[in-house]
């Protein structure tokens, strides 16, 4: 029983750290061109289930699809060649590197066969890529620690999407953000989605923002999922009663 | 400030190189202004073989510190070199063999602090502090505490018995380490290593390998700067380099604009600042001035760099130029 039409999906997946289980079972699927908010606290193992679908963890009982096809992640390099691309929260930019150098961080481009690289075509194809997804920077030569949180975070989307990534996943891109910076990035989201040859997952904290940029989002709490359903059938109302209700119950 | 001073002035705090060849051309000037033993060939000789081994061993630390580690034990291999070389040759190599024999064991050597550096996770500093008085010992065991002659042969004479083969094989050396760095992915891995190793491991970065190959070429280096220097002198010596040489050579590192901290240098840089301390030495000796002097001058320089590079950073970072 498995969909192909499902760019990746996840059944009843639990992680057990020792003693601790993060996870009770969690399941979710993905369309191409669909984009999934997880919303949830500190703690509640959203992070955990998102190394889980980037193959950093595996699962200790569940089952991952990519395509309707049973998939065992046994790194984040094995993940990434079915076209499952994590952009960190830490960004995995080198900062006294270039914007271009840092697009093509271990997937350098070189003259031919020889060892020397090739840096007029990077540079030209990184712009391309940048340009391509509407993501403004002074220059592909500026080096990453000069640029602003939201430049960042784009050339990071930009990166990911430049390497053929079918499943984005986004661990909280619009921490740390100004209203403006968020603007810039949650524009990015939606030309992506528009573009629709991509599939996103977002953890976020922001409940409006999530509901008006994902299709459908997912409450996470205490390794299960609490609530599921479709953002225009949700309001920010509804998911602070679940919040509110799930204190209640954790205090008794 | 017209436009002309103004680029000229980003210039030089885009490019850490730039300004210290700057200084460079200044202290010429001025040395050659106050004595006119300067620019002879004598003395160019001199000023040469002061600032080569120095140039030698800061294009290793200079990939190391980049990859955020030191080697504090390469002024050991300095002088543990140039006796592998001597018994290699006593054993009936020929004298080019025993030289490729002395450079396999500083390879080997530095492999082995990079494995204890990364595997065991133990700072480069404590590895290589303690190996620093390993292979001391080791030399001083091996060779009886004795210095002796080196070999004759044109061999020694291209790597050092003429007068400028030292500085020749210096400039070479840190040209081809230069294109290295900027050129290819062992050199943009390295700033990547050093510069963020969360974000390098993530993106598939094999650090641990980029590290100890950095420790491998640091020693290396540092054996055939050694050898160089021994046929230069042609005494091979128990006590030649040491800890002296080691940070001669991380001070023309971070004068020539390499970061302690990690992920930005520049081998030119480190070219010039070897050169700049070289000048300074032999421009003192031949004004009189006291040697003592020259580690005042060597201390401030270092002191006044650092500070200089953390505020050019913040003023960078805020005028956007």
């Amino acid at each position: 029983m498995s969909d192909t039409n499902h760019a990746l999906e996840a059944r009843n997946i639990t992680k057990r750290f020792g003693r601790v289980q993060a996870l009770h079972g969690i399941s979710l699927t993905l369309k191409p061109g669909e984009m999934l908010g997880i919303l949830g606290d500190n703690g509640a193992g959203k992070s955990t289930l998102m190394k889980i679908l980037s193959g950093y963890h595996a699962p200790t009982t569940g089952e991952l699809l990519v395509k309707g096809e049973q998939v065992e992640f046994t790194s984040v390099d094995h993940a990434r060649s079915f076209g499952i691309e994590c952009v960190y929260q830490d960004l995995a930019l080198v900062n006294t590197l270039s914007v271009y150098h840092n697009m093509f961080l271990n997937r350098e481009v070189r003259h031919g066969a020889s060892p020397f690289l090739n840096h007029k075509e990077m540079r030209e194809r990184a712009a391309a890529a940048l340009e391509d997804i509407g993501v403004n920077v002074p220059s592909v030569d500026e080096e990453v620690g000069m640029l602003s949180g939201g430049q960042r975070q784009a050339i990071a989307i930009a990166r990911a999407v430049s390497s053929n990534a079918r499943v984005l996943l986004l661990d909280e891109p619009l921490a740390a953000m100004g209203a403006r910076e968020a603007g810039m990035i949650i524009a990015l989201i939606e030309r992506l989605k528009a573009r629709g040859d991509v599939s996103l997952i977002m953890i976020a904290h922001n409940y409006a923002q999530t509901l008006d940029v994902a299709d459908k989002v997912m409450m996470v709490q205490r390794g299960t999922c609490t609530f599921e359903g479709r953002s225009a059938d949700t309001s920010v109302l509804e998911l602070l009663d679940i919040v509110k209700r799930e204190y209640r119950a954790a205090a008794q | 400030m017209n436009k002309k001073t103004k680029g000229l002035l980003a210039l030089l705090l885009r490019k850490p190189e730039a300004s210290i060849l700057l200084v460079g051309i200044i202290l010429i000037i001025t040395f050659q202004s106050l004595t006119p033993d300067f620019f002879t060939n004598a003395n160019m000789q001199t000023v040469s073989q002061f600032f080569a081994p120095w140039t030698l061993i800061a294009c290793g630390e200079i990939m190391l510190l980049i990859s955020g580690e030191v080697d504090l034990s390469v002024g050991q291999v300095f002088a543990l070199a140039p006796f592998i070389m001597h018994f290699a040759i006593v054993a009936g190599l020929p004298v080019v063999l025993g030289v490729v024999v002395a450079l396999l064991v500083s390879a080997f050597l530095g492999f082995c602090i990079g494995v204890i550096t990364v595997r065991f996770g133990v700072p480069s500093f404590i590895t290589t502090l303690g190996a620093m008085l390993l292979f001391n010992g080791l030399t001083l065991t091996i060779s009886g505490g004795f210095p002796l002659d080196t070999p004759d042969g044109i061999t020694g004479v291209i790597l050092g018995g003429w007068e400028y083969s030292e500085i020749l094989w210096a400039v070479g050396i840190a040209l081809a380490m230069h294109i290295m760095l900027r050129h290819t992915r062992w050199g943009l891995h390295t700033v990547a290593a050093g510069g963020n190793p969360t974000g390098a491991a993530e993106a598939g970065i094999h650090i641990r390998r980029i590290k100890i190959g950095n420790f491998m070429m640091c020693s290396v280096l540092g054996g055939f700067a050694g050898i160089l220097n021994a046929f230069h002198v042609t005494s091979i010596d128990p006590n030649a380099g040491g800890a002296n040489v080691m940070f001669l050579a991380i001070a023309s590192a971070v004068i020539g604009g390499t970061s302690l901290l990690g992920g930005s240098g520049t081998i030119l840089g480190g070219l010039f600042g070897a050169a700049v301390l070289g000048i300074l030495q032999d421009g003192f000796t031949l004004l009189g001035i006291n040697a003592f002097t020259f580690d005042i001058i060597t201390g401030a320089a270092i002191l006044i760099t650092m500070i200089s590079n953390v505020q050019f950073a913040a003023w960078r970072r805020r005028s956007r130029i």
